[in-house]
């Protein structure tokens, strides 16, 4: 008998004596111990955050938080009414720039472009480049092109708005181009086979089957934007206005803008109001969140 | 007929059905609008990057005909630039030393003891902690771990500010950028390289540290070469929790300043368009962008020199 064959009865035997295999000798349990641990942290670390932010806002969960504007007289009624507003008007306008740009930049490299072509994977290249470049650098980017269209105070939605879709435009098409992909081939042949040109197979049959994926990713990418300062800070945006946004040209500022300037001040209420708004903060982004996953979990096809 | 077109014309439209057009020469120049437009689109995302390269560059070249090269990488001075590389190297290398066994951790307990059921659970957990705005996790160094974590429960001497408390939130925030991208990286080697170690007789603990790890290196190194960009270009939680003042020193109990908390705190700040402390901040920022840009080639290549492919 070989000794492999040996080893492998003995194996077997004592797992069969001893009801254990070998996965329960010390050395693994300590292993498999801190891969939970690993796991688990961060699901802590979230629980911890969430918790003991909530206890402190505790005493500011009223009316007064979403509907006033910010004082600095009266701390303990201090609201985010502006950075609400302000951040929803952000988003609106946010996706209205980088949607159409992001779906057609993602269907022209997914149905149009030869992936061949040397100009076609410059592209790639630099979407993978862009998807990395740090927030705040789009935030110079809106600036500069702000002063190009010959606004002077870019603290306004219009220019949030450019630095946000700047940001998001290289998720959305990633995202894009993923729920294109996915839609079978067949699907086009059947389509091109009937006569319809590319454009016709794509607009009427590749894109009405991806619009849930596409949909799923830009809710996504658009929660991403929601709970961004870092570009709204270079942009110029105000860490506190008191009135709501009237139009693109409206001075405005974000939630996170309004956090971020609450945390320098020193009183106490500031902080305890900044407390309550990270909790409004993040319901707002868990929405956007649930919202992606209902919409994946109900439309999504799978082929 | 059309035969000699060329071989990849494929059959000529009509053929055989004597007096239907031939489609395929048919001029559409509503088609090629939409192409153009299309093309257009995707040509917005090169015009993105040469936009910033562009948009910083003015104001950078403004900058160094006011600041000589040698001020601006010095140690000290109002321009000196080296401090903040300093501090935005210190709070990477505590995020890494937190965020790599965590995230690694949790990557190989999701690809290989997790069941298929727990791991469709389990693995957008763990993504959650990147859905956690940045200003949050800011806000959450200063008010509970400096003062909570740090000063009470570990009693360390740590200012109002610390490089220690901003390393270790930016770790956890990037912790689902290296767990997500190994966990792809281990799941991709293939099954008769596991099964393969199990019939030697090693356990899954061995096969995992021994067999599997080892032949998705290429893809672990990439994933946390990423979370290494993103913590050298995160801004909230180091401009809120690392400190407001430059700061050369080894010790990250210290306040130290980035480069993105100093990009935050100028532009935060009242600096006239045009001014040599406005100019740099594109100068921060043009910095900042290539060491990004280089640690991302970085990781492409990477991953095409080693990749393995089974």
């Amino acid at each position: 008998m070989s000794i492999a064959s040996t080893t492998a009865r003995d194996i077997t035997a004592s797992t069969l004596a001893t009801g254990r295999s070998k996965d329960r000798n010390v050395g693994s349990l300590v292993f498999l111990g801190l891969l939970w641990f690993s796991l688990f942290f961060g699901v802590m670390v979230l629980l911890v955050l969430i918790v003991s932010t909530a206890l402190d806002g505790a005493s500011r969960f009223d009316s007064a938080l979403i509907t006033e504007y910010s004082s600095r007289i009266s701390p303990e009624s201090t609201g985010f009414r502006a950075g609400i507003l302000g951040s929803l008007w952000l988003m609106v306008f946010t996706a209205l720039l980088a949607v159409p740009i992001g779906i057609g930049a993602a269907l022209y490299l997914e149905e149009f472009a030869n992936g061949e072509r040397w100009w076609n994977r410059l592209i790639e290249v630099n979407l993978q480049n862009l998807a990395a470049v740090p927030s705040i650098v789009y935030g110079l980017l809106a600036v500069a092109v702000m002063a190009l269209m010959g606004f002077e105070n870019t603290g306004i939605v219009l220019g949030g708005a450019v630095a946000l879709a700047l940001l998001i435009l290289p998720v959305v098409i990633i995202t894009t181009r993923e729920a294109v992909r996915a839609v079978p081939r067949d699907i086009r042949d059947g389509s091109l086979a009937l006569g319809a040109t590319v454009w016709q197979t794509t607009w009427r049959q590749t894109l009405p089957s991806a619009v849930p994926g596409i949909a799923t990713g830009t809710i996504l990418g658009l929660s991403r934007a929601m709970g961004e300062a870092a570009p709204l800070i270079v942009v110029g945006l105000a860490g506190s206005v008191r009135f709501d946004p009237t139009g693109l040209f409206s001075e405005i500022t974000a939630l996170p803008m309004q956090i971020y300037s609450l945390t320098s001040q020193s009183q106490e209420e500031f902080q305890t109001a900044a407390s309550a708004a990270i909790i409004v903060l993040l319901v707002m982004i868990l929405g956007l969140n649930a919202l992606a996953i209902f919409i994946r979990n109900k439309f999504q096809r799978t082929w | 007929m059309s035969s000699t077109a060329g071989i990849d014309a494929g059959p000529p439209s009509g053929a055989g059905l004597p007096g239907v057009p031939d489609l395929g020469r048919k001029s559409r120049p509503g088609e090629s609008v939409i192409r153009a437009v299309l093309t257009m689109s995707a040509l917005v995302s090169v015009v993105v990057t040469a936009g910033i390269i562009l948009a910083l560059i003015q104001p950078v070249i403004d900058f160094f005909r006011d600041v000589p090269i040698g001020d601006f990488f010095a140690t000290e001075g109002t321009y000196a630039v080296l401090p903040l590389i300093a501090g935005t190297a210190m709070t990477t290398v505590i995020a890494l030393i937190v965020a790599v066994p965590l995230g690694l951790g949790a990557a190989m307990y999701l690809s290989e003891y997790a069941s298929k059921r727990a791991r469709k659970v389990l693995k957008p957990t763990v993504e959650l902690l990147a859905g956690v705005p940045s200003v949050v996790y800011g806000f959450f160094a200063l008010s509970f771990v400096t003062p909570t974590l740090l000063q009470d429960l570990l009693s360390l001497e740590v200012g109002f500010t610390n490089a220690l408390a901003a390393g270790i939130v930016l770790g956890v925030m990037i912790i689902p950028t290296v767990a997500s991208l190994s966990e792809d990286a281990l799941t991709a080697v293939p099954q008769a390289m596991r099964q393969g170690s199990l019939a030697m007789g090693a356990n899954r603990a061995q096969t995992t540290l021994r067999v599997v790890l080892p032949a998705a290196l290429s893809g672990v190194a990439a994933a946390i070469v990423l979370g290494m960009s993103r913590a050298v270009g995160e801004t909230m939680i180091v401009a809120l929790a690392a400190g407001a003042q430059k700061n050369l020193t080894l010790d990250p109990r210290e306040g130290m300043q980035t480069m993105t908390g100093f990009i935050a705190q100028t532009a935060g700040g009242e600096n006239p368009v045009g001014s040599t402390s406005y100019n740099a901040l594109f100068a921060v920022g043009m910095l900042l962008f290539v060491i990004t840009l280089v640690i991302n080639i970085f990781s492409i290549a990477f991953v095409r020199r080693f990749r393995q492919v089974y």
